[in-house]
């Protein structure tokens, strides 16, 4: 899997913020849309995109996009 | 492995009782710190909510009064109440005998609770249909609901409901298969941590702690909501294609697909995956907010009341949640009685 699809499934969930302002390195629970239920549509895109099942912790200790990715992958 | 079918019983009717009093989420300034209530509300489908100074018999005997009513069931002809609930009217004793009593049951009827919530109704079912599939037990009622006194009113998913099922022994009725399932290990993703033996009540029990954005004691239920979402979105799948497989039947055929109330978002996921179209996955989140072991009658008896009472439907239904713990029914209601939606006044 790749890391700028990730990005791009990922800054999908926002609504209010730009694509542009998600990176590999965004520490994305600073991002000011950022809430418990964005944080849902991404367990969801990580279903539906990835199969792959993340829990509250693996949310929680992720800091950048890039951490989230990485998750992912190793649970792919 | 917990699969079950048993059959030559029915179910005769279904009733609901809500509290009258009802809430919007759009008019609650304090949804979170988080998030907004437009948000909420897009996320999780619950606009308005019941909710009110009573409890769960309180909901439950004005509706158990009526479907008997309607049933044409004399009070002495019922042999078992099973009432399941995780916020009784006490901690002790069994919400069902304070019910057998209110209701004016014969004391030679069973009674006994099921501790449990979001699958509650499905293992509520299965526990009576099996003990009255052998025609001992002829006429028995499920009571299934929470009225969360403890948790602020403003908590914006739950809603109060009672919903009552009532069931019948009726030599030849069609099968009613189950599977049933239970992970310990997420015990504490949704909990109430302070006041059981484990952690008695003590000051800090009444110090507010913040959870995603609202503030609640250790004696009010909180959850671990991602947890429960990726819970929800593998494990209810899962139960349903388990006990199509077991008990040889394709799923995809059955008219609808009745899932626990939990969020719309969880319940979108979890239709999207067993190929369901929104349109045969009813759903009463809208107006009633997630009701834990109510919402699958709930649904059935609001949404699906013209069809049910009109004919012979199969219904496939899945309850999943506080445990944590899931179950699915694949069963067939025809021409079942229903009552008007019963509001109860404080």
């Amino acid at each position: 899997m790749e890391l700028k699809e990730f990005i791009e499934n990922f800054a999908a969930q926002f609504d209010d913020t730009d694509a542009s302002e998600i990176k590999a390195e965004t520490v994305f629970k600073e991002l000011d849309e950022w809430s418990s239920l964005i944080a849902l549509s991404v367990i969801a895109m990580a279903d539906e995109e990835y199969e792959v099942t993340l829990k509250g912790d693996d949310i929680r200790n992720a800091s950048t996009v890039e951490d989230l990715f990485n998750t992912v992958k190793s649970k792919a | 492995m917990a699969f079950l079918s048993y059959r030559n019983v029915r179910v005769a009717g279904m009733s609901v009782g809500v509290p009258k009093h009802k809430i919007c989420n759009l008019d609650a300034a304090d949804i979170s710190k988080d998030y907004d209530a437009a948000s909420f509300i897009e996320v999780t489908g619950v606009k308005e909510r019941r909710i009110g100074e009573l409890t769960v018999s309180d909901l439950a005997i004005p509706a158990a009064n009526q479907l008997l009513d309607e049933l044409g069931w004399e009070k002495p002809s019922v042999d078992g109440l099973v009432v399941v609930t995780q916020h009784g009217d006490y901690i002790v004793p069994a919400t069902s005998c304070i019910i057998q009593e209110r209701l004016g049951l014969s004391k030679e009827c069973m009674a006994m609770d099921i501790s449990l919530g979001c699958s509650g109704w499905v293992y509520g079912l299965s526990s009576l249909v099996g003990m009255m599939s052998s025609g001992n037990l002829r006429r028995c009622l499920l009571i299934c609901g929470d009225a969360r006194r403890r948790v602020e009113f403003n908590d914006p998913l739950f809603g109060f409901a009672a919903t009552v099922t009532a069931l019948e022994y009726k030599e030849g009725a069609e099968n009613i298969c189950f599977h049933l399932g239970t992970d310990g290990s997420g015990y504490d993703a949704i909990i109430i941590p302070d006041g059981g033996a484990r952690n008695q009540i003590t000051p800090s029990s009444f110090i507010p702690q913040e959870i995603d954005g609202r503030e609640y004691t250790p004696l009010q239920s909180r959850m671990k909501g991602m947890d429960v979402f990726s819970f929800g979105i593998t494990t209810a799948p899962k139960s349903v294609k388990k006990l199509a497989e077991h008990f040889g039947f394709d799923y995809t055929s059955y008219d609808y697909l009745v899932l626990h109330q939990a969020n719309m978002k969880m319940n979108a996921m979890i239709a999207k995956k067993l190929k369901f179209l929104p349109e045969k996955v009813p759903s009463s989140m809208w107006n009633f907010g997630n009701t834990s072991s109510a919402s699958i009658p709930l649904t059935i008896a609001t949404q699906l009341r013209e069809c049910c009472t009109q004919g012979l439907v199969r219904l496939l239904c899945c309850g999943f949640g506080v445990g944590l713990s899931w179950g699915t029914v694949a069963l067939e209601v025809e021409n079942i009685i229903i009552p008007d939606l019963i509001e109860i006044e404080e």
